[in-house]
C-alpha cells in the first residue's frame, strides 16, 4: 500500500493562490480520442463540478489527475510561493452498495486503509482513537462501530470523504458523490466540503448528474471529449453548450455512471 | 508425537486408552489442524464470493492426482498441488482479462478440470472405485507426517493473514477504494487464489473433495450472520470450524460414520442456528 505522510496544511501559506493547472490535457486509447486538449485552473478553497454525458471522459480526467492514466499535456500543481510540488490527492471513489449483511465495521474499513494492523486482531485503543479523530472531521464518530452495510448513501459518503481527508490532502476529487444519497444527506454533505474547504483550505472536484446541485459550485466544467464550457453554473446552465448537449428541461440528464 | 499421545492419553474417551488406537489420535491431531485452516481461510472465501470457484479448485485438484496415480506415483500430492496452483493463476488471468461473469469462468474450469480427470482415471478401462477415498475423504488414515506439513501450511496461511489481510478485506469489501489506496487487485487475488487452491489440494485425501468445499463456505457463512466486525467474523468462524470439527470427529467414531460428512453436517447445523440470529444484531 502506498504510504502517504501527513503534512499540515497552513492556510496563511496559501490562501487562495496555490493553484492546480491542467493545460492542453489528451489522453488517447488506442485510437480513440478520450480527452482533447483540456485547460483549466482550480485554486484552492474552490469548489468546481465537472459535467457532461456518460462517456465524456470525466473518469479518465479523474484518472490523469491522480497519476493513473498515460496522458499529453501537463498537470502541476503550485504553492502560494510559488514552488512547484506533486499534490497530495484525496479521492473518494464511487460506491458499490454493499451486503447488509457484511460483518465489516467502519472501524474495519479505516484499519483496512491507513493503517497496517492485521485488521482480524484486537484494535489497539490509540488506532481506534485515530479513526475518531478522522471521523470527527466529517462529524461521524457515532458511525465509527456501524457495519458499512447498514450505512445510509449520506453516511457512507461521509465516512469515505473521512477516509480521502487522511493524509490532509491539498486537492480532493469525488466521484459523484451524489448518487444514492437523499436530499437531507445531500445537502449535510454540502455543508460538510464546504466546512472541509475552508477549514482546510483545499481545492475540491467534483463530477455529477444532479444539476440541482450546480448552483452551490463555484465554477462548472461542461466536457465532451473537450471542454466545451466553463464558468459560473449560470453561465454554463444557460449556455447554448448545455443545452444542446442535454436536450432536456427537467435538471437532470443523462444516466447516472 | 509423544508428547501429543502423552496429551491424548489423558483424555477420558474409550479411543483414549495408553498404547492404542493411534489412527484416532492422530486424527484429532490433523482436526486440530484443518479446522483452524479453514476456519481462517473460510471468511474470505465468503467476503470474496468465491464457494463456487473453491469448489472447481478441489476438482482440479482431483484430476492432478488421477494423473499422478496413472503415471503410477505412489504419492501424486505435490504435482497435483503444481495444477491446482497453474489453475488457480490461469483462472485469476482470464476472470481478470474477460468480461465473462467470474461464475461462467469457473463453470468452464470446473467442468474442465473433472472431466479430464474421470477420463484419464478411466482410460484403458480402469475402475475408478479406488478414487472414492479421494471423494468421501479418510482422515483416520492421515500420518504424522502429514499433519506436521498441514501445520506448516496453517503457519504460512497465519502469516500472510498478518501481512495481507487488510488489502484482501479491502479489494473485497470496496474495489475502488483499494484500487485508489494503491492495492494491486490482480496480485492481491492471485496470492488468495493459489492460497485456497494450495490449502484444498493438500487436505482432500484426509477431508473428501465432497465435502471439502462445505468446509470452506460454512464457518465463514454462520459467522457472517452473527459477526457485527471482523475481530468477531475471525473468531466465530474460528471457533465454529474447530467446535465441529472436533465434535464431527467424535461422532464419526461413535456411530461409524464419514469424518468429513459428520463434520460438515455439524456446521450445517451451527450456521442455521446463528441464522436464526441473524436478526438480533444491530
Amino acid at each position: 500500500m502506498r504510504k502517504l505522510k501527513h503534512i499540515s496544511v497552513n492556510p496563511e501559506d496559501c490562501a487562495g493562490s496555490c493553484c492546480l493547472k491542467v493545460d492542453h490535457l489528451s489522453v488517447t486509447l488506442g485510437s480513440d480520442e478520450i480527452l482533447k486538449d483540456v485547460c483549466f485552473h482550480l485554486h484552492c478553497g474552490e469548489l468546481i463540478a465537472l459535467i457532461g454525458p456518460n462517456g465524456a471522459g470525466k473518469s479518465s480526467l479523474f484518472k490523469s489527475i491522480l497519476g493513473q492514466m498515460p496522458h499529453s499535456g501537463t498537470i502541476t500543481f503550485h504553492t502560494a510561493r510559488g514552488a512547484k510540488l506533486k499534490p497530495r490527492i484525496g479521492y473518494v471513489p464511487q460506491s458499490p452498495s454493499f451486503d447488509p449483511g457484511d460483518p465489516v465495521s467502519v472501524l474495519d474499513l479505516f484499519v483496512c486503509s491507513i493503517s497496517g494492523w492485521p485488521v482480524w486482531l484486537p484494535i489497539p485503543k490509540k488506532l481506534r482513537q485515530q479513526v475518531l479523530e478522522c471521523l470527527s472531521r466529517v462529524h461521524g464518530e457515532d458511525l465509527i462501530d456501524k457495519r458499512v452495510g447498514m450505512l445510509s448513501g449520506g453516511e457512507l459518503q461521509r465516512v469515505l470523504l473521512a477516509m480521502a481527508l487522511e493524509p490532509l490532502p491539498q486537492i480532493l476529487i469525488l466521484d459523484e458523490p451524489f448518487s444514492g444519497v437523499d436530499m437531507e444527506g445531500e445537502r449535510q454533505l454540502f455543508a460538510l466540503l464546504d466546512e472541509v474547504r475552508t477549514k482546510y483550505d483545499l481545492s475540491i472536484l467534483l463530477c455529477t448528474h444532479d444539476f440541482n446541485t450546480l448552483s452551490s459550485m463555484d465554477k462548472v466544467l461542461l466536457l465532451q471529449k473537450q471542454l466545451l464550457k466553463s464558468g459560473t453554473p449560470a453561465e454554463v446552465l444557460d449556455s447554448r453548450e448545455f443545452k444542446e448537449l442535454f436536450s432536456v428541461t427537467d435538471g437532470k440528464g443523462g444516466g447516472a455512471r | 508425537m509423544n508428547v501429543w499421545y502423552t496429551l491424548v492419553d489423558l483424555l477420558p474417551f474409550s479411543w483414549a486408552e495408553p498404547g492404542s488406537m493411534f489412527f484416532m489420535k492422530n486424527a484429532l491431531l490433523a482436526v486440530l489442524v484443518i479446522s483452524p485452516l479453514f476456519g481462517l481461510m473460510s471468511t474470505m472465501v465468503v467476503e470474496n464470493n468465491m464457494s463456487f470457484f473453491s469448489d472447481a479448485l478441489g476438482h482440479s485438484a482431483f484430476t492432478g492426482l488421477a494423473i499422478g496415480a496413472i503415471c503410477g506415483l505412489t504419492d501424486a500430492t505435490w504435482p497435483a498441488v503444481l495444477l491446482a496452483v497453474t489453475f488457480a493463476l490461469l483462472f485469476t488471468l482470464v476472470e481478470q482479462k474477460s468480461d465473462m461473469a467470474s461464475d461462467t469462468v469457473i463453470g468452464v474450469f470446473s467442468a474442465t478440470a473433472v472431466a479430464l480427470g474421470i477420463f484419464v482415471s478411466t482410460l484403458d478401462g480402469r475402475s475408478f472405485t479406488k478414487f472414492n477415498t479421494l471423494l468421501i475423504g479418510d482422515i483416520l488414515s492421515v500420518s504424522p507426517e502429514k499433519i506436521g506439513i498441514l501445520a506448516v501450511i496453517l503457519a504460512l496461511i497465519c502469516l500472510l493473514w498478518l501481512l495481507r489481510m487488510n488489502q484482501m478485506t479491502l479489494s473485497a469489501v470496496h474495489p475502488a477504494l483499494a484500487d485508489s489506496r494503491g492495492v494491486n487487485l490482480t496480485s492481491q487475488r492471485a496470492i488468495f487464489n493459489v492460497t485456497v487452491a494450495v490449502v484444498v489440494t493438500l487436505s482432500m485425501t484426509w477431508v473428501g473433495l465432497l465435502v471439502i468445499n462445505s468446509l470452506l463456505v460454512l464457518p465463514g457463512a454462520a459467522a457472517r450472520n452473527i459477526a457485527r466486525n471482523m475481530r468477531q467474523y475471525f473468531l466465530f468462524s474460528l471457533l465454529g470450524a474447530v467446535v465441529c470439527g472436533i465434535g464431527g470427529l467424535m461422532l464419526s467414531f461413535y456411530i461409524g460414520s464419514s469424518t468429513g460428512a459428520s463434520i460438515t453436517l455439524l456446521l450445517a447445523v451451527w450456521f442455521f442456528v446463528t441464522f436464526a440470529f441473524r436478526g438480533r444484531r444491530r
